[in-house]
């Protein structure tokens, strides 16, 4: 990222400005976490899938190599063209060249967070071309020029008065109208148009099959596909991690992706991605940016198995209370939090400290990606990096002082409870924190050891 | 059987007398206790900041303190996840893995080590149950919403045997408190609102007091029920099971 942000913990404070909506946000989510722990009770084997999910992916992550060779292969034979890109950079500048070969300045582009994470929408805008995003949440924030706030419900802190408006200012629906169902139908009608215009297509990767070289596409609009299949050229751009080493192990992915994601026993439609039909072209774009990076990061390997459900996010009680966009990356929420810092540590040091650790976020995730733990391991990377901020630095070496030498603890903590009863304002001000919307707990005359020393004499 | 009672420090600090009814309901089952004079902190606080690479002198503390214990016990589920997870002190690794293995949370104690199945307790309240994440979720005190597995948990299992106790039903059974450690003041304004979330599912449930197995929550929780000048009390576990 160019600019410099506020820190997750600024942007949560402005976001719980408006209480009436924090809760909206909670509530909202939590119904989607209702609707996930529903359909997972409704598979005894719940448990079990998510524990062969998570050995698949260990095993590509393991074989990595071989296995994106052979995905490359596959595809190649079945008339795909494939491109491999280093960093996002690479990337834009791939998918930029493929549009200019095509002459065109507009195209459509299905949901991909990937190129949310190369920021391919500006850069493309940059050399003058337009993408419409056509995923309709997506197509929401576009239009608001925000980015999404979630990976799978981009728009999920807007309500559908303010899209009403956005719909009313952009697509010309009559004011004050925020029904969803007339919304809906509005955006189809203006999609519609891009979809039949568009000669080019960009899509995203849920799942590459290195046995067949084919890409599955996951979508509850079908809007990857309409993209796809009226387009000259389909572009599919997916991260080095996507690939599954066997058409078979989709049985475990689909089961686990829109039941983790938002409650559905599958999405409305798993478009398989094989070969271009003829005259089209079918272009491949292959993204490391950083992801070879994590791989060789022991503690933070396992978070490449990824298969970007949301459902970390969904249970995430800070989430919940802070809002996407305070997570200040393309990814947000838990996962966002230990991706980032793999991208740049400095700017996202914020991140991992944007938790308690509850550890809800690592229970819930379908490939059992040890989140809670990556964070506090993150944390001290972070720290050790000289990334902590020095008032921090230095309240924790003066805490440590005194937790490291019993005769001072004593001392400090007799003398502070003191300070407590006698001079309550020392510690009773807008200086603490704590205090500010909380009492401090009331500082007792003798501690548990004193106590004892007196009660329990050796 | 030689019981270390280890007593965290905000315990200490702040509420001695969570310590004075843990010591006394461990004695009461017949433990032979001793609390070890000097000790101080685990060194959590410090850990889940991101200065982890400061807690040697807390770790060398904590290991010379307890190493020549059978078992050591604290009322803080917070407290045991991290010396589970992070003791380790270099020339002293066989104390510490030790000290690892032999430390427990209290209510876990009662039901795992001593099998406790009837208490001489009483206490005529509704009572709310708040599942502090690393007791629950670390330790496994108690099973997590978010996993296809059968029910179970060691504070209610101990609680039913309280006479007179009544046990309130939540609408989220398991959500993190808000308090996480230094999060409290570094993200206050979250921190905060989780709290007043949890307290206000707690009351329109019908909660006298709340209580749990970490009294740091429960110092978070008091803290904001104060602010608002509630009658809803917060009491830890060992204050209830040790009552009369």
């Amino acid at each position: 990222m160019e600019h410099q942000h506020k820190e997750h913990a600024l942007l949560a404070e402005d976001f719980n400005a408006n209480e009436p909506r924090v809760n909206w946000h909670d509530e909202t989510l939590w119904w989607i976490r209702q609707k996930r722990d529903k359909i997972a009770w409704s598979i005894p084997e719940w448990e079990e899938l998510r524990e062969t999910a998570s050995r698949i992916k260990h095993n590509v992550l393991g074989n990595l190599h071989d296995y994106l060779l052979e995905f490359e292969r596959k595809a190649q034979e079945n008339g795909a063209i494939v491109h491999w890109a280093a960093n996002a950079d690479e990337h834009n500048k791939i998918v930029l060249q493929l549009l200019q070969e095509q002459g065109v300045k507009r195209m459509v582009k299905s949901k991909s967070m990937l190129t949310e994470e190369c920021h391919l929408n500006p850069y493309l805008a940059e050399h003058g071309i337009e993408v419409v995003d056509t995923d309709l949440g997506e197509r929401i924030v576009q239009l608001a020029k925000e980015p999404p706030s979630h990976i799978v419900l981009p728009c999920i802190h807007k309500k559908k008065e303010e899209i009403g408006e956005l719909f009313h200012e952009h697509l010309g629906t009559p004011a004050g109208n925020a029904d969803p169902k007339f919304l809906t139908a509005a955006a189809r009608q203006h999609l519609r148009k891009e979809f039949i215009q568009s000669r080019v297509a960009i899509t995203g990767v849920n799942f590459a099959v290195a046995e067949t070289g084919e890409m599955v596409v996951c979508t509850n609009e079908g809007n990857a596909d309409m993209g796809a299949h009226l387009a000259d050229v389909h572009i599919a751009c997916m991260g080095i991690e996507k690939i599954i080493p066997q058409r078979k192990h989709l049985g475990v992915f689909l089961r686990l992706l829109a039941r983790s994601a938002t409650g559905q026993p599958i999405t409305t439609y798993s478009s398989h991605f094989r070969s271009p039909k003829a005259g089209q072209q079918l272009h491949i774009v292959l993204v490391d940016n950083g992801r070879s990076r994590q791989l060789g990061r022991e503690d933070f390997r396992n978070s490449l198995k990824c298969i970007r459900c949301g459902a970390c996010m969904n249970t995430c009680p800070v989430y919940r209370r802070s809002g996407g966009h305070s997570y200040h990356n393309a990814i947000a929420g838990p996962i966002g939090a230990i991706l980032a810092p793999n991208l740049d540590m400095k700017e996202y040091a914020d991140l991992p400290f944007a938790s308690t650790l509850c550890g809800s976020c690592s229970n819930v995730c379908p490939v059992k990606i040890d989140i809670h733990q990556q964070l506090y391991k993150w944390r001290q990377v972070i720290t050790q990096e000289g990334h902590a901020k020095k008032t921090k630095a230095a309240g924790m070496h003066a805490m440590n002082i005194v937790l490291s030498k019993p005769g001072l603890y004593k001392t400090a903590g007799g003398v502070g409870r003191w300070v407590m009863r006698t001079f309550p304002a020392v510690v009773n001000n807008g200086m603490n924190p704590w205090f500010k919307q909380r009492e401090m707990p009331a500082p007792p005359k003798q501690s548990f050891a004193d106590w004892y020393k007196k009660n329990r004499p050796e | 059987m030689k019981v270390g009672l280890f007593i965290p420090c905000y315990i200490d600090q702040f509420y001695p007398q969570v310590g004075i009814a843990t010591l006394s309901l461990l004695e009461k089952l017949g433990c032979d206790v001793v609390y070890p004079q000097g000790q101080t902190c685990c060194g959590q606080p410090m850990a889940n900041s991101g200065f982890e690479h400061l807690t040697h002198g807390c770790n060398e503390l904590f290991v010379n303190h307890f190493e020549n214990f059978d078992y050591i016990v604290a009322p803080s589920g917070s407290c045991v996840l991290h010396i589970k997870d992070h003791l380790h002190v270099d020339g002293k690794e066989q104390a510490a893995t030790h000290i690892r293995q032999r430390i427990y949370e209290l209510a876990e104690f009662l039901t795992d080590v001593l099998k406790v199945d009837n208490l001489k307790a009483k206490f005529p309240h509704k009572v709310g149950i708040h599942q502090a994440c690393h007791g629950q979720r670390g330790l496994g005190l108690a099973q997590m919403s978010e996993l296809v597995a059968a029910p179970f948990s060691k504070p209610q299992q101990l609680l039913n045997m309280v006479e007179g106790l009544e046990l309130i039903e939540l609408k989220r059974s398991d959500e993190c408190c808000g308090f996480g450690g230094t999060f409290c003041v570094f993200e206050e304004a979250v921190s905060v609102k989780m709290g007043k979330d949890r307290i206000a599912d707690h009351v329109n449930n019908g909660a006298e007091y709340i209580t749990g197995n970490d009294v740091s929550c429960l110092m978070h929780l008091e803290g904001i029920l104060r602010r608002q000048n509630s009658n809803v009390k917060v009491l830890h576990i060992a204050e209830i099971l040790n009552s009369i």
